[in-house]
């Protein structure tokens, strides 16, 4: 590579040049800042931090949601930051959770400080948290600000999904911890719900209408609400992005945010089946989840309208003579 | 004293022959550019290259320059893509590489990968043109299957090692192993410890049988427990062996059949495996743990009184894998025997349950740091820390090298003071002076990001989620970390003007990766055309970026290269450089 170390120099006051006014403002005041208070900020303490900033409050009203917590936060703790000052020209705290494309992470993310800062001495209170969350699937999708259970979301925590796979096989195991969720598959006796046959846990999923097929990983959720909630956070945005293109783009916010609901019980406009390891088309939701979980090997979302009465029926009797047989 | 002495007047063998001792990619380097001359004679006895990502350079320019190599190393995907992050069908095939190989390095002797898709057309390739291949290294690859892999069984006469680390294989048939020919004595190492399938349990003992220096023996979960005593007879001169499934109806002749097979692998350095663990028949192990210098327990679901009993009797144990099972109490334990502890992971056994199911906390890691002095590398989840308890980590164990701590639930503050995190990491970073390598979580201020750029001077890769308030967090990494390589980060507000402010920094750099930050379409295409060998690609599956120019950008990944734009970039991934610019103009 030639003169590398050349462009080191140059290519920084190239850009600045690209830079907008307010850009290279923020440099300088970068610059002034650190001159002012470099010594105090890079003292190790443990005493809270700044304490000067008030731009807190200044919050731009989209993520009025946010901020509520976290003004919780801030009041119950009287934690403010000193070195968001370049947060000034509408570049909020977070900014990114008002973007659709984490709509689950951008409410869950926020709950632990906040359940924590509500009490953190009581486990009995906090555990009172999550049986907030609606069990009626038909809420889930736009409720999901209600459920405290941490969400999937795609990285998070970040472990590597082949081994996701082999320890949640494994765990299944062991005695159960108590779970609203919990299933038979959990209790000691039972054999492990993903059969160590289950090499992949990632299903794939396709959409009707949407052309990009996803692939979720089963592991992952323990519920058909988390499922039906993971389908809405799959397919709403690229939905969206499809009906889109096709009315021309002139498609506002609202229409382009509709939330995926009902996938469940039918009353939705998208109904969600399974493909089961002997080939057949079932509904998704009601046989038990474990029982589900072992033997779904694709899943689809179909207009609920193409799920025609005689297929439902058709669908519910084979799911009848499965569990019969 | 001498007068100055010319380096080219030394006759080129010479200089070759004191080349050949100099091991470190890093000096071979420098090396190179001495002067025309030790270019030269360094390009043609260079034997091993090292491409940290796949896409920096083609394999045809690697191979021009260097002709006569042997070894191959080569990674692809974002490391993120171990957590989902990356698409399916993003990239990384390998079939490219082995196809300019196969042609430009016929006597290629070994090659690891990395994250790459490594298709079966591959696998037969190198079986079918590399004739005196012998060692094969797929670590998280995917896209093949026992079919690829049977042609290299089949044809590869003197492969030495086949190591399937953790790799995504389609595996319809078992009989693979079968395809080893009976002339095929050559196998020092075997891990095929990821596939899924049973494999022929009469052609692994035949291979085991006539393979007199296997060393490496690392076995699925397909393979039974009762058979594990007959191959340990048929091989004592195991080091490092991944055990199958291990459990089994209890029954004392098991047991003493497997213990009795066990105390005859007196070489065995190294156990992992462990699959649907029995505890009961856990002290057949007992006889070789005092030698065990590597164990990973990390599928394993012993429960932590079982495991302090197996740690205790592990005195030379300088690196333990293993689930939050262990729970304090064992991490005490550790600490307490094994003084030579160099590495430590600890995953979670429940990473998506609300409330912890087990009883470990901060204070294992800090008993860990207390207890054992040679402590460099650590890999925590858990779900509460404490500055303090960070801080006593970092005066502990200043050596420290790799420090990742993950704390489940996303921005949890101290749990003692309500404090976000920032001078417990800023302890770690300031008292670590040789870190390399550092992932953060919990709550984070800039402030957090500032200490890391003051300080981190060594540091290479950094990993960071959901952690930030403002570009100035950015800023500061990219300002101050100098030997920084690799940046991973999800969920931050991080956006342009850190990212502009930066932009020759990140030629310096392997690879950034940002997800669910705030980097806008423009700035994209702004570092695209003020960098030329910046890749900047943004990866959207829900469609073209620009037509949304008021979001940020979903998914971003940029990386230097030398050889421009790859071709293989699927539907939902753009380059947005000098040429898309010209294409909008």
């Amino acid at each position: 590579m030639e003169g590398c170390s050349k462009t080191g120099e140059q290519a920084c006051p190239q850009l600045l040049d690209l830079m907008a006014k307010e850009r290279r403002k923020w440099l300088v005041m970068r610059d002034g800042e650190a001159s002012s208070s470099e010594e105090k900020k890079l003292e190790l303490r443990l005493g809270p931090p700044g304490g000067e900033d008030k731009r807190w409050s200044l919050k731009d009203s989209t993520n009025r949601e946010r901020d509520d917590h976290h003004h919780q936060y801030l009041l119950s703790l009287g934690y403010f930051s000193s070195t968001n000052n370049s947060n000034n020209n509408g570049f909020s705290f977070l900014h990114h959770h008002s973007s659709r494309s984490l709509p689950v992470m951008a409410k869950e993310s926020s709950q632990p400080c906040c359940t924590k800062v509500a009490d953190l001495q009581s486990a009995a209170e906090k555990k009172a948290f999550p049986s907030s969350a609606p069990a009626k699937n038909t809420a889930v999708p736009n409720s999901s600000q209600k459920r405290t259970a941490p969400a999937p979301v795609v990285g998070w925590p970040p472990i590597r999904s082949f081994r996701k796979n082999l320890a949640g096989a494994s765990a299944s195991k062991l005695p159960a911890s108590e779970s609203p969720n919990d299933v038979p598959s959990k209790t000691v006796d039972e054999k492990p719900a993903h059969e160590p046959g289950r090499k992949n846990p990632f299903v794939k999923i396709n959409m009707d209408g949407v052309p990009i097929g996803r692939k979720v990983d089963l592991n992952a959720y323990d519920s058909y609400e988390k499922l039906s909630a993971a389908v809405d956070e799959l397919f709403r945005g690229l939905l969206a992005a499809q009906r889109d293109s096709s009315a021309g783009g002139l498609v506002n916010k609202q229409e382009e945010e509709k939330a995926i609901t009902g996938v469940l019980d039918g009353s939705g406009e998208y109904t969600l089946v399974y493909e089961d390891n002997e080939g057949d088309r079932m509904l998704v939701g009601d046989v038990p989840w474990h029982m589900f979980v072992s033997t779904v090997t694709r899943l689809r979302v179909l207009k609920s309208s193409e799920v025609s009465a005689l297929s439902r029926e058709k669908f519910g009797n084979s799911r009848q003579d499965k569990i019969l047989a | 004293m001498l007068k100055k002495m010319s380096y080219s007047s030394l006759p080129e063998d010479v200089l070759e022959h004191v080349f050949s001792f100099v091991q470190s990619d890093k000096d071979r380097n420098v090396i190179s550019l001495v002067c025309k001359s030790w270019y030269e004679i360094e390009r043609w006895c260079r034997r091993r290259i090292f491409v940290g990502n796949c896409y920096a350079v083609s394999p045809r320019m690697a191979i021009r320059r260097f002709p006569e190599v042997r070894s191959v190393e080569l990674k692809g995907k974002p490391h993120f893509a171990d957590f989902n992050l990356v698409p399916e069908g993003w990239g990384g095939y390998v079939y490219p590489w082995i196809r300019a190989m196969a042609g430009g390095y016929p006597w290629l002797e070994e090659l690891k990968l990395k994250r790459m898709v490594v298709t079966d057309e591959s696998l037969e390739l190198i079986a079918k043109s590399l004739k005196n291949f012998k060692v094969l290294v797929l670590s998280s690859c995917e896209g093949f299957s026992t079919h690829g892999l049977a042609a290299i069984a089949a044809d590869c006469k003197n492969l030495k090692e086949l190591d399937l680390w953790e790799s995504d294989v389609e595996d319809p048939s078992g009989n693979w192993l079968s395809k080893f020919p009976d002339t095929c004595t050559s196998l020092v190492s075997l891990n095929i410890a990821c596939l899924g399938s049973e494999v022929s349990f009469s052609a692994l003992e035949r291979l085991v049988v006539r393979c007199p220096n296997l060393r490496t023996l690392r076995l699925n979960r397909a393979v039974p427990l009762e058979k594990l005593a007959h191959l340990l007879r048929q091989a004592p001169q195991l080091v490092e062996l991944g055990t199958g499934t291990y459990s089994a109806d209890l029954r004392p002749d098991i047991f003493s059949n497997l213990a009795g097979a066990f105390s005859g692998c007196k070489e065995l350095k190294s156990l992992s495996g462990f699959w649907d663990v029995v505890p009961a028949y856990l002290p057949a192990v007992y006889s070789v743990c005092s030698g065990l210098t590597t164990l990973n327990l990390s599928y394993a679901t012993i429960q932590s009184p079982d495991l302090i009993k197996l740690v205790s009797q592990c005195p030379k144990l300088q690196c333990l894998w293993v689930l939050d099972y262990i729970e304090d109490s064992g991490l005490e334990a550790l600490a307490a025997t094994c003084k030579d502890l160099r590495e430590l992971r600890v995953f979670p056994s429940e990473p998506f349950g609300d409330e912890p199911n087990v009883s470990l906390t901060e204070q294992g890691l800090v008993l860990v740091s207390e207890g054992c002095p040679k402590l460099e590398s650590v890999l925590y989840f858990c779900r509460r820390m404490s500055n303090d308890a960070l801080v006593t980590i970092a005066k502990n164990r200043p050596s420290m090298i790799r420090f990742r701590l993950c704390i489940i639930d996303p921005q949890t503050p101290d749990y003692l003071t309500l404090e976000p995190l920032d001078v417990g990491f800023g302890a770690i970073v300031q008292h670590c002076k040789d870190l390399r390598r550092l992932s953060l979580s919990g709550l984070l201020t800039d402030r957090v990001f500032e200490y890391i750029g003051t300080y981190a001077k060594k540091l290479e890769m950094l990993s960071v989620a959901f952690a930030g308030e403002s570009d100035l967090g950015l800023h500061h990494v990219l300002s101050g970390c100098d030997s920084l390589r690799k940046l991973e980060i999800m969920d931050c507000p991080f956006g342009d003007k850190a990212l502009l402010a930066n932009a020759a920094k990140l030629e310096t750099m392997r690879s950034l990766w940002m997800s669910s930050c705030s980097v806008s379409f423009e700035a994209c295409k702004l570092l695209g055309q003020k960098m030329p060998r910046l890749n900047v690609e943004v990866i959207d599956e829900s469609g073209p970026p620009d037509s949304r120019p008021e979001l940020p950008v979903k998914k971003l990944y940029i990386y230097r290269t030398v050889t421009g734009r790859r071709i293989d970039m699927p539907g939902f991934v753009w380059n947005v450089g000098e040429d898309s610019a010209l294409r909008l103009s």
